[in-house]
């Protein structure tokens, strides 16, 4: 099997199992209390954290470029409460221009 | 579903460079297409392929690409009371959780709700192989997504969901300290193992009220 097959198969297989564990083997019952209150925190400190890796992180290298000031604008309208489509499209339009005067 | 539509677009150029980049990292136009399918986790595809096209061999591949993935498996508790239904019903609709859907499947508090997660996801789903598709069938004329800066549409879009979980001071403060170990995690460790290390902050529930 070439290695791109081999990547396929293994990638899908770990994949498959890390999704599927949560919800096969605790799937539409009532979570514990204890382990309810600390999964009411994984949306904001997830959210949090992913924003944090795909703005500020360039493989294992902190980074600060174009995509900064996508975020500042993006900040903007969701802080003066904007249709989300408007700041998604101004977010995306200052990183792309931000990396169009930065070339 | 207004969350959703701008997030299957930015998931669909993200699609497209992945196609790109696995082509070019030699694994074919067909594998790509059925990893898409099968695995559908962008971040751990593309560092897949990264590694393959880099000469780091087909472990490095693999352990890199599960690192990312590992965060699937406190994402997969937190959503597993809203999957209801047979064994094999909750292992097939848990494939369609990823970052995106799971983000617009939040209704507050800890609680998910399964038909925005399941419909969120069936879109993003098609957006992720449709656009695996176009990047191996050559989309070298489309050139880089990155240039129509769509690699900030998702983190905006999060911004955007953020402000709505912002609860209260603790939620305000784990989303603080998710970031803090996020930042102080990325130059001492693998893609991926930040993120992980990041969810630490929620054990901030189980502190006395």
């Amino acid at each position: 099997m070439s290695s791109a097959w081999t990547i396929v198969l293994a990638v899908g297989v770990v994949s498959v199992l890390l999704k599927a564990a949560g919800p096969v083997l605790l799937g539409g019952r009532a979570l514990p209390n204890w382990l309810q209150r600390m999964v009411a925190l994984m949306a904001p400190t997830l959210l949090a954290a992913l924003i944090a890796t795909q703005i500020f992180a360039d493989g294992r290298q902190l980074s600060f470029d174009a995509r900064a000031a996508g975020l500042a604008v993006g900040a903007v309208g969701v802080w003066r409460d904007w249709p989300v489509l408007l700041v998604v499209v101004l977010g995306a339009a200052a990183t792309a221009l931000t990396r169009l005067a930065l070339r | 579903m207004r969350t959703a539509l701008p997030l299957g677009v930015a998931v669909f150029g993200f699609a497209v460079s992945f196609g790109i980049v696995a082509r070019s990292a030699g694994m074919g136009w067909l594998a790509p297409l059925v990893m898409s399918a099968t695995t559908f986790a962008g971040s751990a595809q593309f560092a897949g392929a990264s590694v393959l096209g880099t000469g780091g061999g087909v472990a490095a591949a693999v352990v890199a690409a599960s690192l990312l993935n590992s965060r699937y498996l406190p994402i997969g508790i937190s959503i597993a009371p809203a999957m209801t239904g047979g064994i094999l019903k909750r292992l097939l609709s848990a494939q369609l959780v990823v970052d995106e859907s799971w983000a617009v499947g939040h209704i507050g508090g800890g609680r998910y709700s399964r038909g925005r997660l399941l419909g969120a996801g069936v879109l993003i789903y098609a957006a992720w192989v449709g656009g695996t598709a176009v990047g191996v069938l050559g989309a070298g004329f489309l050139g880089d997504p990155e240039r129509f800066g769509l690699d900030v549409v998702s983190p905006v879009l999060f911004l955007a969901l953020l402000k709505g979980q912002i609860s209260g001071r603790l939620a305000l403060l784990a989303a603080v300290l998710g970031v803090a170990v996020t930042l102080l995690m990325v130059p001492v460790s693998s893609p991926g193992v930040p993120l992980i290390a990041a969810t630490s902050a929620c054990l901030l529930g189980l502190r006395k009220r």
